[in-house]
């Protein structure tokens, strides 16, 4: 029984056929890599799963239940988390209300008896700062924990958006090009966080990548997108040979 | 400089964090808690009247400020607010039971505000409010039967459990009172999730809704509580109007409240607090001003909106983050001295970049 | 006949409203800051032809194009003074800085030409022309002729000069257009120039037909909803939604209850943000990530 199945999932933006009758299935507690040139429609597909769009036809299925026209808001509480290509964090907060925000879905308060702050909100928002900083700690954030989003280098950033969806708690985290903007020791950290998120925790990851070493080292299986339609899915050495790839990436 | 070691989470979470902001607040405390006893009936009028935008300012900036929704209409909450209260009491309701149903009623018809809302951004939004003020205004001059138009309304004098509040003393107490629940009130919403989540809305939608933030429900929130607040300082501000008219409701009073926000600080309750006692002492600066100066320039009608307009634009080119903006650099340099570099607060060249994509 | 005159008047209505609005939505277009003093420029043209023609006596024909040059260079003024500054800055900021402009505009009117209202004297004012039934003031011809020239000469402009296209990059992306060696700044000036001739066409036509005083600039609020309901970024959806709210508002005054004619630009603008919050025609888009 796999975690997350798409089913032909495509997307048109008027002309532009950005994702193009798409199938895949994601078993549970793998690393699935998504690769393929710019354009390909990888992130299209993510906001998909994320439903920030809304598939023109398709259907995709988390945990058995059909989640292609679920309301954006309700995606997080079924447990799939994500990170953003270009970083969407809160940049006039500080890292720790940003990742404080990422426990939203675990609130189980309403709004009147925070504004009176009865005794169970304080012990929500203890239990809370307790969780985020169990993140702190697995992603080495302590020293950036009281810093302003706006103040951080993109790099920082980066882990702060992980630690953010690591908030959620998630089965499923989607990890838009993670090892963007990255120098070669970050890249390294990151796949052995990657490795500590899927193994420790027992989250299954989507990754969108072009480091190629990260995704040979970290993924389980591997597929490759071009033009928005699917080329092969396989294990990293698999596709990484296979020829429709090579003429994607290289050219005929 | 000064360092604070912490050992609990819950000197991150409480309100009173550390033996400073004991003794300091305490200390401010006890000073107007005195008012009384060295300030004239005059005066008092006056603080109590910055105790009233205060509240107001609690609602806006809420919605504005932590929100990030623009709303160029509040004086309608407050006049809502003004009325209902005002209503009430002329039916014999007992004042708590009609200030608390003033703010009720507001805070749902702000609710119901937010719900066109939703479907609005930014610039589309204010001019939204602003219609729903112009709408709330003539609602209140044509609606004589219970407004009683631009004959106006009388407003009872406030009196609870028999005893009368109408002493500037006693109105002055009552509305600090008010103001620190609201303060007190705002500051929890705003260290707990819902806080969060307006803060959330506001700085990113997208991945507020990634998180499970329910943004229709967020921002309707918001609005449902800026105008409750509103409402409630309206509630205190008909008994200090005594008789209520639809022309102390117009645009201008939006635009003060507006001011008060921007000039206080966008962003933080001490802004409120600043921005309340700025427009509270303006009226009387301005009026000395008229005195003082040729009658050229003093007797100008329209004299003191152009002030407001003119102080509007020296802040915002000049000191964007307000009084309490200009307040915690001073901290900061007296905090880090001599090791103060200006350069810590200096705006970062910023370039426009479209969002539309037409 | 009486549906014809309402729409000839809600015609020549709309169309001050709809230059207004063009004013606003073009330097929206193009600097994405809204100018909420729109109104307040018009009405400062206004008084400026009021001074060419009443006090100078100049012709009416030759302030036209002096009152078009001198607000010209009031807008310019001001975009250099006050709105450079600005650029970047959150839209909130910018909104509430020009509203207080609009507020220092309209005591500084009050100052030099007293709050008495004045009106323009135009050499077509009092004359009508008679058509059938139908009794059209020469002022409400002016206006609407006026306003089919005015959109004529910018759609000429923005197509088919360099300038306009150059207009259309610095507002989608500044720092782009400054490194493909646009005059981005130059170009700010130039918007709000033409932003404050455009007010100042739209003042000199109106002012013949109505009385001016400081607070004449309180049009600028309705035109604002006018350029809403047309869809904020859109030239032609600015002339269309004056079109609109000019002809709504003299029907709901014909139809309805005293008082709601006032209201109806607003309840107009309410219905449309409700039904279609992009207005009539779309430009803005959920942001892509």
């Amino acid at each position: 029984m796999s975690l997350l199945v798409a089913d032909d999932i495509s997307i048109h933006f008027g002309g532009l056929k950005a994702v193009q009758d798409v199938s895949f299935a994601v078993e549970e507690g793998e690393v699935y890599s998504i690769v393929g040139p710019n354009g390909a429609g990888k992130t299209t597909i993510f906001n998909l799963i994320s439903r920030i769009y809304d598939c023109t036809h398709g259907k995709i299925t988390f945990a058995e239940q059909d989640i292609t026209n679920l309301p954006t808001h309700k995606v997080a509480p079924l447990g799939i988390a994500r990170t953003f290509q270009n970083t969407e964090l809160f940049e006039r907060e500080t890292v720790l209300k940003n990742l404080l925000i990422g426990c939203h879905i675990h609130r189980h308060t309403n709004v009147f008896s925070e504004l009176f702050y009865l005794p169970s909100v304080k012990k929500q928002e203890l239990a809370f700062r307790e969780a985020v900083e169990d993140v702190i700690d697995l992603l080495d954030l302590q020293s950036y924990r009281n810093q302003v989003i706006g103040n951080l280098s993109y790099g920082v950033r980066k882990m702060v958006e992980v630690a953010r969806a690591l908030c959620l708690k998630p089965k499923l985290l989607l990890l838009d090009e993670p090892s963007s903007g990255l120098n070669p020791e970050e890249t390294e950290d990151l796949s052995f966080w990657l490795e500590d998120i899927n193994q420790d925790l027992g989250i299954t990851v989507i990754m969108v990548e072009h480091d190629m070493n990260l995704v040979s080292q970290a993924s389980d299986r591997v597929m490759a997108l071009a033009d928005g339609q699917l080329l092969t899915i396989g294990t990293p050495q698999e596709v990484q040979n296979h020829p429709e790839v090579l003429r994607a990436y290289l050219g005929d | 400089m000064r360092f604070i070691r912490k050992t609990q989470y819950s000197q991150d979470i409480d309100l009173v964090k550390h033996r400073g902001h004991l003794i300091w607040y305490g200390l401010l405390l006890v000073i107007v808690l005195s008012g009384p006893l060295w300030l004239d009936r005059y005066l008092l009028g006056e603080l109590a009247q910055v105790f009233i935008f205060a509240i107001a300012g609690i609602g806006l900036m809420l919605l504005v400020g932590y929100t990030g929704l623009v709303s160029l209409g509040h004086a309608a909450f407050l006049a809502l607010g003004a009325y209902t209260h005002a209503y009430l009491l002329n039916l014999g309701v007992p004042l708590p039971v009609a200030l608390s149903t003033a703010a009720l009623f507001t805070a749902l018809i702000g609710g119901l505000v937010g719900i066109p809302a939703l479907r609005m951004t930014g610039i589309y939004l204010a001019v939204a409010t602003l219609a729903f003020a112009v709408i709330v205004e003539q609602v209140l001059v044509h609606w004589t039967s219970v407004t009683g138009g631009f004959s106006g309304m009388a407003v009872p004098k406030p009196e609870m459990f028999g005893w009368s509040l109408s002493s500037a003393p006693a109105f002055y107490f009552l509305c600090f009172i008010i103001l620190i629940g609201c303060l007190v009130l705002a500051l929890n919403l705003l260290r707990s999730p819902a806080g969060r989540a307006m803060i959330a809305v506001r700085d990113s939608e997208t991945s507020a809704e990634s998180m499970g933030i329910n943004l229709a429900r967020t921002k309707m929130l918001a609005f449902a509580l800026s105008a409750g607040f509103t409402g409630l300082a309206g509630g205190l501000f008909a008994h200090r109007m005594t008789y209520l008219a639809p022309d102390a409701f117009t645009i201008i009073t939006s635009i003060q409240l507006l001011l008060m926000v921007v000039v206080g600080g966008v962003g933080s309750l001490h802004g409120v607090i600043y921005g309340a006692i700025f427009i509270g002492l303006l009226p009387q600066v301005i009026a000395s001003f008229r005195d003082l100066a040729p009658p050229a320039v003093g007797q100008i009608p329209g004299l003191e909106p152009a002030i407001f307009g003119l102080i509007l634009i020296v802040v915002l080119i000049y000191e964007p983050l307000g009084i309490y903006g200009r307040w915690m650099k001073i901290r900061l340099y007296f905090e880090e001295f001599p090791f103060y570099r200006r350069a810590t607060y200096k705006r970062q060249k910023s370039f426009l970049r479209t969002e539309r994509l037409h | 006949m009486e549906v014809l005159q309402l729409l000839i008047s809600g015609v020549s209505q709309g169309c001050v409203y709809g230059l207004i609005a063009l004013g606003f939505v073009l330097i929206y277009k193009a600097t994405e800051m809204v100018n909420f003093a729109q109104g307040d420029i018009m009405m400062l043209a206004a008084y400026v032809a009021i001074t060419f023609v009443n006090l100078w006596g100049w012709s009416f024909w030759w302030a036209l194009p002096a009152t078009v040059m001198t607000m010209a260079v009031v807008g310019m003024l001001l975009e250099r003074l006050l709105l450079r500054p600005m650029i970047g800055e959150p839209h909130f900021a910018v909104l509430m800085l020009t509203i207080g402009l609009g507020f220092v505009l309209r005591a500084v009117a009050g100052a030099i030409w007293s709050a008495t209202p004045q009106r323009l004297n135009a050499p077509y004012v009092g004359s009508v022309a008679q058509i059938g039934e139908l009794v059209i003031g020469y002022e409400s011809i002016a206006i609407v002729i006026g306003t089919v020239l005015l959109c004529t000469l910018l759609w000429l402009f923005f197509r088919f000069t360099r300038l306009g296209v150059a207009m259309q990059a610095a507002s989608q992306n500044q720092l782009a257009a400054f490194y493909v060696g646009i005059p981005v700044k130059r170009i700010f000036s130039l918007v709000w120039a033409i932003s404050a001739g455009i007010a100042a066409v739209a003042g000199m036509l109106t002012a013949p037909a109505l009385m001016v005083d400081p607070n004449t600039g309180f049009i600028g609020i309705k035109a604002f909803a006018a350029a809403i309901v047309g869809g904020f970024g859109s030239l032609p959806g600015a002339i269309l939604g004056g079109l609109l709210v000019g002809v709504v508002e003299q029907f709901a005054g014909l139809y309805l209850p005293p008082g709601f004619s006032d209201m109806s630009a607003y309840v107009l603008l309410l219905v449309m943000l409700m039904l279609r919050p992009q207005g009539l025609f779309a430009t803005m888009q959920k942001k892509k990530v």
